[in-house]
């Protein structure tokens, strides 16, 4: 187990290091880092201090030391538009958007598990029919439309949620969070659908898949010959080793539900970073794109090792057998 | 003459699928008393494991029991409701299947999958169950199974898993036991041991034991009675010694004759010519009849299980003589 | 399939046996035939809508933010409404196709020529070549496509042409990774040995034997990825840095309906939604059956 982690953790640094070094190849090779970097308001003289003082005039490769440098000290840059350190910024905004992001997976599993379920079961049916199209359709709707039909139908017409914005927030571990008060759940409910759409298409495809699969195993029947009640074959027996794929996607698709969020906070007017990011990329705040780009590879990185680790703890055979090659 | 402990009666299990009904088995009768071991004998493809899950209701769709009774003391099981018949799987019926890789649940550990056997028939505690589980283990032989109990499937070899298998069968000392091949995945020395234990402790608890295979030598070391299937019907049924001393169809002569054997040391083995008929598309009449080297008119319609007792009997129009087997050939 | 190593195989008897399986699923069919409609609206745009929504010349900003129905001044009745220019969305959403279609189905074009040519390269190169181009693909791949389109455009700006660059670059390495699959397949099987053993140039090898059969299953994700391209255009227009306003896609109609959605005036946003969501589902009834009617393993 020990030298799985100690492997897992090499490469997850390979990728960080080479995610590094494209990021910023595209600042200093392919795009002229002089706009990236400072302000397009900047005067002349402004300019030259900051090509200075930045080491732009410097050779490639101490150029990239530095950019290391100042990156692992945890310095990106500042926003040209806020005036204040990006990552800080990106970081500051990251709370909202995690917590539309677990929101929206927990709505895909919650209800992409048991529709795929039964589709699986009862493939035939009326109902698993009507799940697998509405899964077809979960796939072709754009997300963003999807979004604003939602704000018309409960927000506009019924009036029974409200459109955008985070409400009411509480206070946990000194961050704000919405889910704490019931302004904020409701805020919540409309995005955390919206952005669960597509995910929750996958969920119910990949558990009805399983399903399918697993049903037929002989240790199924074997299951039941052993008289047990078709709630413990299901909810034990069968969903155990459909999770084992249900999670693994998943947790690798955390990583673009936070992307993807860049969407529907736009559309809900959500204060995240993905909203943060589309400010900035209008706005060239570069600084700021930046930032969240370095901070979302990172999370990439985190994510995926503890989708493997969370992968090895469900399934024994990969436990046991000391980690795969 | 008493009630026996399971009568089969007619029993059919037709698969619906796209391509046609598939009549897996077509009429099927069996009887096995108390504390008896029934050999169930046929090539794959000949409706003896359909059988063997028909008696539980385990057949997944597109297969489905359509016809005939299974009367266990006396209940027939073909009409009983799901409920009904959860009560008896495990408790009064036990299964044990194939292929040991695959009947384990991969995911769970060996001490859940047996507790959860004891506790879906008895209300005891989580602590009892497993006393229980430890003692089934180490009655069919597995050291340390304090140990093997928190173990998963995959670090168990083959043979290892289906006296795992077995130990749950034995869990609530069944009166029936129907195991599937139980033995044909393992190795020859393995598959000799699982057959002793298994007799014996049918010997020790009583219990009744159908046991299907396609190989008559294990049926003739295990059981007491032999049945015969072919085409999704018992073609001919008796006890060990009449079935292989003087076997009475075709069929199960052709069977004998490719077993190697020390008393026909010299003389060729034989194989039966042809191939086990589809089930989609059945010969009328006697489902032997394009194999068979003595076929006749009568053959085109077939013909009943009868013979000198009810569980003596074959299905043939013309059956092969008593004394033939041995000097032919 | 393996047939298609004959120089020239008799073309209309594949083809044809292709398109009587495909005929045989009626919703691949309904599919298709709405496909051919909205392509034929797009590329006729001019001469089935009754304005043209770009020349200002013909807008009455008196018939703007009529509901659907409603007769506009000039006498004929705007159909599905009109927007706050007084654009007839009914026009407006043929135009729009237009620009959806093209950015999806040019983006398409060039990543499958850029994937291709690298998967082949790769496949055919083996070893170090391979290792590389691979491990540059899966690192492009765990990264979700809309980020990296996101992230280009910030850097390019905005245009048709900057959206349709973005898009190839997001795409290229699904193709990539295809044709190395059935690429690799394919080199073992000894016609291509037999083709070395000729002595044949590299090129010719490559364009002339493995490509032809490599193609099926790359048509099939082609075809579902116009569809996820055209979706991601939607998108990346509606968060405003996709097209220009001056050529309006799809999704820069229901971006522009925006803030008329929310005072109830849904229709500017609606409309273009379904266009696009029909274009969308069509394709992919269509990219569905040709997979299953392209896979081998189905076919007998």
């Amino acid at each position: 187990m020990l030298v799985f982690i100690l492997r897992r953790l090499a490469q997850s640094a390979v990728v960080v290091v080479a995610m590094s070094v494209l990021v910023f190849a595209g600042i200093f090779a392919i795009g002229n880092p002089i706009d990236v970097l400072i302000s397009p308001e900047a005067d002349e003289f402004e300019r030259a201090a900051a090509i200075a003082r930045l080491g732009l005039d410097k050779p490639m490769h101490e150029q990239f030391l530095r950019f290391v440098d100042s990156a692992l000290g945890g310095d990106l840059g500042t926003s040209f538009v806020h005036g204040v350190p990006a990552l800080g910024l990106v970081l500051q905004r990251f709370p909202a958007t995690l917590e539309l992001a677990l929101c929206a997976m927990l709505v895909a599993v919650a209800l992409g598990i048991p529709l795929g379920l039964w589709a699986g079961l009862k493939p035939d049916s009326l109902a698993g029919r009507v799940i697998m199209t509405g899964s077809i359709l979960g796939f072709s709707l754009p997300t963003f439309w999807v979004g604003m039909m939602l704000i018309m139908a409960f927000a506009v017409t019924l009036g029974w949620l409200p459109a955008g914005g985070r409400g009411e927030t509480a206070s946990l571990f000194g961050v704000q969070w919405s889910f704490l008060t019931a302004d904020g759940l409701a805020h919540l409910i409309l995005p955390a659908v919206n952005l669960a759409l597509f995910k929750l298409s996958l969920v119910i495809r990949l558990a009805r898949a399983g399903t399918r699969e697993v049903a037929l195993q002989d240790y199924v029947k074997f299951a039941r010959a052993k008289g047990l009640a078709p709630a413990r074959i299901v909810g034990v027996h069968i969903l155990k080793n459909i999770m084992i794929p249900v999670v693994t996607v998943l947790g690798l698709e955390l990583g673009s539900v936070i992307a993807f969020s860049v969407v529907t906070e736009s559309v809900f007017a959500w204060p995240g970073m993905g909203k943060l990011l589309i400010d900035s990329i209008l706005q060239l705040d570069r600084p700021v794109v930046i930032a969240y780009l370095l901070v979302t590879v990172l999370l990439f990185v985190v994510i995926n090792l503890i989708v493997d680790l969370v992968y090895s703890l469900l399934d024994p055979r990969i436990r046991l057998g000391g980690g795969r090659a | 003459m008493t009630e026996p402990l399971l009568r089969v009666d007619g029993l059919k299990t037709h698969f619906l699928t796209r391509a046609g009904t598939v009549k897996a088995v077509d009429g099927v009768d069996l009887r096995l008393d108390r504390g008896e071991i029934l050999g169930l004998v046929g090539e794959s493809g000949s409706g003896k494991s359909v059988t063997g899950q028909s008696i539980l209701g385990l057949v997944d769709p597109p297969g489905r029991v359509v016809g005939g009774r299974v009367l266990f003391q006396g209940e027939d099981l073909v009409g009983a409701g799901e409920k009904r018949l959860r009560a008896i799987r495990g408790r009064r019926i036990a299964m044990i299947f194939q292929d040991p890789m695959m009947t384990l649940n991969p995911v769970l550990s060996i001490g859940t999958q047996m507790v959860e056997a004891v506790r879906a028939h008895e209300a005891v505690s989580r602590a009892e169950a497993w006393e229980r589980s430890r003692r089934a283990l180490a009655r069919v032989g597995i050291a340390s199974p304090d140990e093997r109990l928190a173990s998963y499937p995959h670090q168990f070899s083959g043979g290892m898993r289906q006296r795992v298998a077995i130990a749950i069968a034995l869990l609530h000392s069944p009166d029936l036991i129907i195991a599937d091949e139980p033995t044909t995945a393992l190795d020859v020395t393995i598959q000799a041991q699982i057959l002793f234990e298994v007799q014996k402790l049918c010997h020790e608890t009583g219990t009744a034991l159908i046991w299907v295979t396609h190989d008559l030598a294990v049926v003739s070391a295990l059981a007491d009675r032999v049945a015969v299937m072919y085409a999704g019907r018992v073609v001919e049924t008796g006890t060990v010694a009449e079935i292989i001393g003087a076997p009475r169809h075709p069929y199960t002569r052709g069977l004998l004759e490719s077993v190697p054997s020390r008393n026909r040391r010299g003389v060729p083995l034989r194989s039966i010519p042809g191939m086990t008929p589809s089930v989609l598309d059945l010969p009328e009449g006697c489902a032997f009849r394009p194999r068979c080297d003595r076929p006749t008119a009568a053959c085109t319609t077939m013909p009943e299980l009868a013979g000198e007792r009810d569980d003596r009997a074959w299905r043939c129009w013309n059956p092969v003589a008593a004394e033939v087997r041995g000097d032919a050939a | 399939m393996s047939s298609a190593v004959a120089k020239a195989p008799p073309v209309e008897t594949p083809f044809l046996r292709l398109a009587r399986d495909f005929a045989r699923s009626r919703t691949a069919l309904a599919g298709l035939a709405v496909l051919v409609l909205i392509v034929l609206a797009a590329l006729l745009a001019r001469w089935v809508v009754p304005q043209d929504p770009y020349d200002l010349a013909q807008l009455d900003i008196l018939d703007g933010m009529m509901a659907p129905g409603s007769l506009g001044g000039s006498g004929w009745t705007y159909w599905l409404g009109t927007d706050d220019q007084g654009r007839d969305m009914l026009s407006a959403i043929v135009f729009g196709l237009r620009t959806s279609l093209l950015v999806g189905v040019v983006a398409t074009l060039i990543a499958l020529a850029v994937g291709v040519a690298v998967g082949l390269l790769a496949a055919y190169a083996g070893d170090r070549v391979d290792g590389l181009v691979m491990r540059l693909v899966d690192i492009q791949l765990s990264f979700p496509a809309i980020l990296i389109a996101l992230i280009l455009l910030a850097l390019l700006g905005k245009g048709v042409d900057k959206v349709i660059v973005a898009l190839a670059a997001v795409q290229w390495a699904y193709y990539a990774r295809t044709i190395r699959g059935s690429a690799l397949v394919e080199r073992r099987k000894e016609y291509i040995e037999a083709a070395q053993c000729l002595a044949l140039p590299h090129r010719r090898i490559m364009m002339r034997h493995l490509l032809p059969n490599c193609l099926p299953p790359l048509i099939v994700v082609a075809t579902v990825q116009v569809a996820h391209a055209i979706a991601l255009e939607a998108t990346l227009s509606f968060l405003g840095v996709g097209v220009p306003v001056t050529q309006p896609s799809l999704g820069m109609l229901i971006a522009s309906g925006y803030q008329y959605m929310l005072s109830g005036d849904y229709w500017v946003s609606l409309f273009p939604g379904l266009a696009l969501l029909v274009t969308i589902v069509a394709i992919n009834l269509v990219g569905d059956r040709l997979r299953d009617v392209l896979n081998p393993r189905l076919n007998h």
